[in-house]
């Protein structure tokens, strides 16, 4: 008789599900401690600073959402193409051409007022994410060719065009041999919402939230996506169109990575340059994971993630913590949420007495 | 190209082919197994750090080759843990592991940056490296080159007539039938990902214990991910794999050798190359495999039984 009995569960976790993050979430932060301990540095210490740094002070909170609004951008792309089991892990090359097609509206339309010249550059940067995206779809659905490799690749390629414009065609003269373009006009900026260093590029992500909940929720191509990402096959059954929700998916996701990188360059950096690929892409399919797809979570994924991250440099500055802290820590949360997920679908009974089954213990369903 | 020219080219292809032969077949045992690790990036940077740093530390690159398969095997089963005990995405959960494991390495691995490590250096095989040709390319190599030679022959054999590696591939393509016949699924998966696990993270130690004697953070760049499509593009099959490998080594070779003459060439574009030949050669294997080759409970994870 075995002690662990492993059980589906019939009815949802509710709650129960918020407390299992919570554990995945500390046990995460208790191995990155034995990490840092390793290394000689005091987990406590760190961990304290890694909370003060990332969420302890209104400049850490502004912080934390500013690099927050990029990572749940992509988020939400990418959790359109997971909900029908396309594995899209391009986020962070789109984010680079959607950089490029924003830097390329400024470069060739410098005088342009500010009316004119962002919207241009959105559409550029959202045009050049949504058709790098597409590459991946059209050999996925044409050819079969799988889309893991596929978008990964388009990542590399991507961050070494962005390399090669800013070394090479586009470097700016004036910038003293530094691989980036030059300064945005003040009219290719986004502004700055009154008073804080929060711009409007948060604006962005709520209304495109509103609008990704009503399409999911209300349209018939989001009830199609929704339920082919459910059951492929009786997707297939039903006729629903499956070759062309893929581009949609993919187009959806790369023109949303490609407002991040326009959203960055825009309002962060001020100029196209290297440094803007921080993985911000892959930090959004830990988030979109995490929160199982829904919007709100992601949305609180996506701050939680940010503020970890904006924690590490503070880590990195006071403790010479390497950078490479933060990927422990996101990948360590992935996989332990990821295990944690286990108990949405199964419970497990002690089997203290083999006499116990089918008496008490738990109620018969 | 004249054949002066061809032959060092040749002879780097074979060198920073190997690598990715390592981990090209580890992932491939994986998978026979029924279980997609997508973590080999992140493997193979955990075995070449702790190849570097166990060989540094003992003198002997040896060891530090063997422990850099132990330790990539270690965090394989970090893969195993979650998708065969806890029913995870294995997708997911191998893109976990690659962001932690090459987290992790860059991490441990930064206060060793610009240091000089003991290694393999290459030497003539007796008789053999006089062979015209085929000499100087394939036996004046370092001995983990050669040890490579041998791996696709047994990896294809212990597939083919051992009674183990039937079992490894019966619980690749139908567990549910492999678990009725008695064979434990998830003992037997768990095998295939660490064993998987060990070869990947040979191919690592290779980088850090052969091809490079120094540390450098991102040491794999994207070689692991080529290794995953080298799978597909193989078919499965142990003997296709030399010829990715290969083909993917050369590519690289030759990619750095024309930055080294310094060509017109910018070298962010010839950079790209690796990943564009990943692509189309994924399209080309596609189209003629049909990927009706792969094993048919790939990713699939078994439920627990009640």
């Amino acid at each position: 008789m075995r002690l662990i009995r492993v059980v589906k569960r019939t009815e949802p976790l509710g709650w129960g599900s918020v407390l299992v993050f919570f554990a995945a979430l500390a046990l995460s932060l208790a191995l990155a401690c034995a990490a840092l301990a390793v290394q000689g540095v005091a987990p406590l210490r760190a961990m304290a600073l890694l909370w003060e740094g990332g969420f302890g002070s209104a400049w850490s909170l502004e912080d934390s959402l500013r690099k927050a609004i990029p990572i749940y951008l992509c988020a939400l792309g990418v959790s359109f193409t997971f909900r029908m089991q396309i594995w899209n892990i391009g986020a962070e090359g789109q984010f680079a051409l959607g950089a490029i097609g924003a830097a390329w509206a400024v470069l060739t339309f410098p005088h342009l007022p500010a009316p004119v010249l962002l919207p241009l550059m959105m559409l550029c940067a959202g045009t050049a994410g949504a058709l790098w995206a597409l590459i991946p779809a059209l050999t996925k659905v044409r050819l079969g060719v799988n889309e893991i490799i596929s978008t990964l690749m388009l990542n590399y390629i991507g961050i070494l065009f962005l390399n090669y414009l800013v070394y090479g065609p586009w470097k700016d003269p004036a910038g003293r041999n530094f691989p980036m373009t030059m300064e945005y006009p003040a009219a290719a900026q986004i502004g700055m919402l009154g008073g804080t260093r929060l711009h409007w590029g948060l604006v962005l992500c709520v209304v495109l939230s509103v609008l990704a909940w009503l399409f999911l929720n209300k349209t018939r191509l989001g009830y199609e996506i929704r339920a082919s990402g459910e059951s492929l096959r009786a997707a297939r059954y039903a006729f629903m169109p499956y070759g062309f929700l893929v581009f949609l998916v993919m187009g959806i996701c790369g023109m949303m990575a490609g407002w991040a990188g326009f959203v960055e360059t825009s309002a962060v950096a001020h100029r196209l340059q290297p440094s803007i690929l921080v993985g911000y892409g892959y930090t959004a399919i830990v988030v979109a994971w995490v929160a199982r797809l829904k919007i709100v979570p992601m949305a609180l994924a996506a701050f939680l993630l940010a503020g970890l991250r904006v924690g590490v440099e503070v880590l990195q500055l006071e403790l010479r913590v390497p950078a490479a802290f933060g990927h422990i820590l996101e990948g360590l949360v992935l996989l332990t949420v990821l295990a944690g997920q286990f108990f949405h679908h199964y419970r497990l009974r002690l089997n203290l007495l083999g006499a116990a089954i089918g008496k008490g213990g738990s109620h018969a369903h | 190209m004249p054949i002066e020219l061809l032959i060092p080219l040749l002879a780097a292809a074979v060198q920073s082919g190997t690598p990715i032969l390592y981990a090209t077949l580890g992932e491939m045992i994986t998978e026979k197994s029924g279980v997609l690790n997508l973590g080999v990036e992140g493997m193979m940077m955990i075995g070449a750090l702790s190849a570097f740093w166990i060989s540094l530390a003992t003198g002997s690159p040896w060891l530090g080759f063997l422990m850099g398969g132990f330790c990539a095997a270690l965090l394989a089963s970090v893969h195993g843990l979650v998708c065969l005990g806890f029913q995870g995405n294995q997708v997911v959960s191998g893109l976990a592991l690659t962001i932690f494991g090459v987290g992790l390495a860059n991490y441990l691995g930064t206060p060793l940056v610009g240091t000089q490590g003991v290694g393999f250096s290459k030497f003539s095989l007796p008789v053999l490296a006089d062979i015209p040709v085929l000499g100087p390319i394939l036996f004046s190599q370092d001995m983990l080159v050669y040890l490579s030679f041998g791996l696709p022959v047994l990896i294809w054999a212990f597939f083919r007539h051992t009674r183990l590696g039937l079992h490894l591939r019966s619980v690749g393509e139908n567990p549910v039938a492999a678990a009725t016949a008695g064979l434990n699924v998830v003992g037997l998966r768990w095998l295939g990902v660490t064993m998987g696990g060990f070869l990947v993270g040979l191919g690592g130690a290779y980088l850090s214990l052969a091809y490079i004697h120094l540390w450098t953070n991102g040491l794999t760049a994207g070689r692991g991910w080529i290794a995953v499509a080298l799978v597909i593009f193989s078919f499965w099959r142990p003997g296709r794999a030399v010829f990715g490998a290969y083909l993917f080594g050369g590519v690289m070779a030759f990619q750095l050798r024309l930055q080294a003459m310094g060509t017109d060439i910018p070298s962010s574009i010839l950079m790209m190359l690796p990943y564009v030949l990943t692509i189309l050669v994924l399209i080309a294997s596609t189209m003629i495999g049909r990927g009706g080759e792969a094993p048919a409970a790939l990713a699939v994870n078994m439920e627990p039984e009640e």
